[in-house]
């Protein structure tokens, strides 16, 4: 495999792994060094990558992995995970909190409370769509655990909203 | 969209029963922008999902492999300039004609010479009168 066959198979999918890093190590730079390690881990494989039979599980299951080890040595080593993903300048939280917009920036903060499992849970099902067979093989999940964790995921996030919204937005 | 629908969907979505085609109706539907006030509260959890898939990893990928072709080339090229240098003797033997031939052929060598010797003696024996006929031409030359 080739650096171009490489990058056609990766491409569709290098996204999803992003997204999943950055859901579950919240900040932008750990997610995009977190992807670019899985990438290049997949491409350190290429020559035995066309014996997968489904590299984007195998791909989502190693950033899983990855992060899950991340965030694992960073509570081992008594770091707290800092993730203050700055605007474009720091003056704007005042201005954007009164925005509309702002409800769904609720939504990332309640998501960032969830335990991990539950994070992810949701992330793969309502962020990335995937379904309850693929996230069976991606989290090496039992179906009743998933739907378990999906459910008590949405409801919570459904709770704190509504405490949000009670309370008024910003 | 009938709203009881929406209302039963939601229903079987907070219970996790929902499939992918049902919860993409959920997610279209809170895309919109009227949306009844009870079912407002819904609408940023939708409209997040969306919207949190739109981020795009953007981060160039430093896949290095092109190099590795001309690495190993000059590997190998050192290695054979070393080869080289270390067999490479600056001053040879000096090889005698007598390690190279045999004596016979030594022998008839130098016969072969003494013939072509002989013979070319010959040839500058006629070159005498020639010296006779220079001697007359100087007189003339040196008598001015």
């Amino acid at each position: 495999m080739n650096q171009a066959e490489f990058l056609n198979v990766v491409m569709p999918f290098k996204d999803k792994l992003y997204r999943l890093a950055k859901r579950l190590l919240v900040s932008n730079e750990e997610a995009e060094d977190a992807t670019q390690e899985i990438l290049l881990k997949l491409w350190s494989k290429n020559k035995v990558m066309e014996s997968y039979n489904n590299v984007e599980a195998f791909a989502m299951t190693m950033t899983k992995n990855f992060c899950l080890d991340r965030l694992k040595s960073k509570q081992a080593s008594n770091l707290k995970l800092v993730h203050s993903n700055y605007g474009d300048d720091g003056v704007s939280s005042l201005q954007s909190q009164v925005e509309a917009k702002d409800s769904i920036d609720w939504v990332e903060k309640i998501m960032d409370e969830l335990p991990e499992q539950q994070k992810m849970v949701l992330q793969l099902r309502d962020v990335e769509q995937y379904e309850y067979e693929e996230i069976e093989e991606l989290l090496g999940m039992k179906p009743t655990a998933i739907r378990v964790a999906l459910s008590r995921a949405r409801k919570t996030v459904r709770e704190k909203l509504m405490q949000k919204h009670s309370y008024g937005i910003g | 969209m009938e709203l009881d629908k929406i209302e039963k969907l939601l229903g079987k979505y907070f219970e996790a029963t929902t499939t992918v085609a049902e919860e993409q109706i959920l997610r279209e539907y809170f895309s919109n922008e009227n949306i009844p006030a009870h079912l407002e509260q819904y609408a940023p959890m939708f409209q997040y999902f969306s919207f949190a898939k739109e981020e795009r990893y953007t981060k160039q990928l430093p896949l290095k492999t092109k190099n590795t072709f001309y690495k190993w080339a000059s590997v190998a090229a050192v290695a054979v300039f070393m080869i080289g240098f270390y067999f490479y003797d600056p001053n040879p033997e000096p090889v005698s004609l007598a390690d190279q031939y045999t004596e016979e052929e030594i022998a008839s060598a130098q016969e072969a010479l003494a013939l072509l010797a002989m013979n070319f003696n010959k040839g500058t024996e006629q070159l005498y009168h020639l010296e006779e006929f220079e001697k007359t031409t100087n007189k003339f030359l040196t008598k001015e």
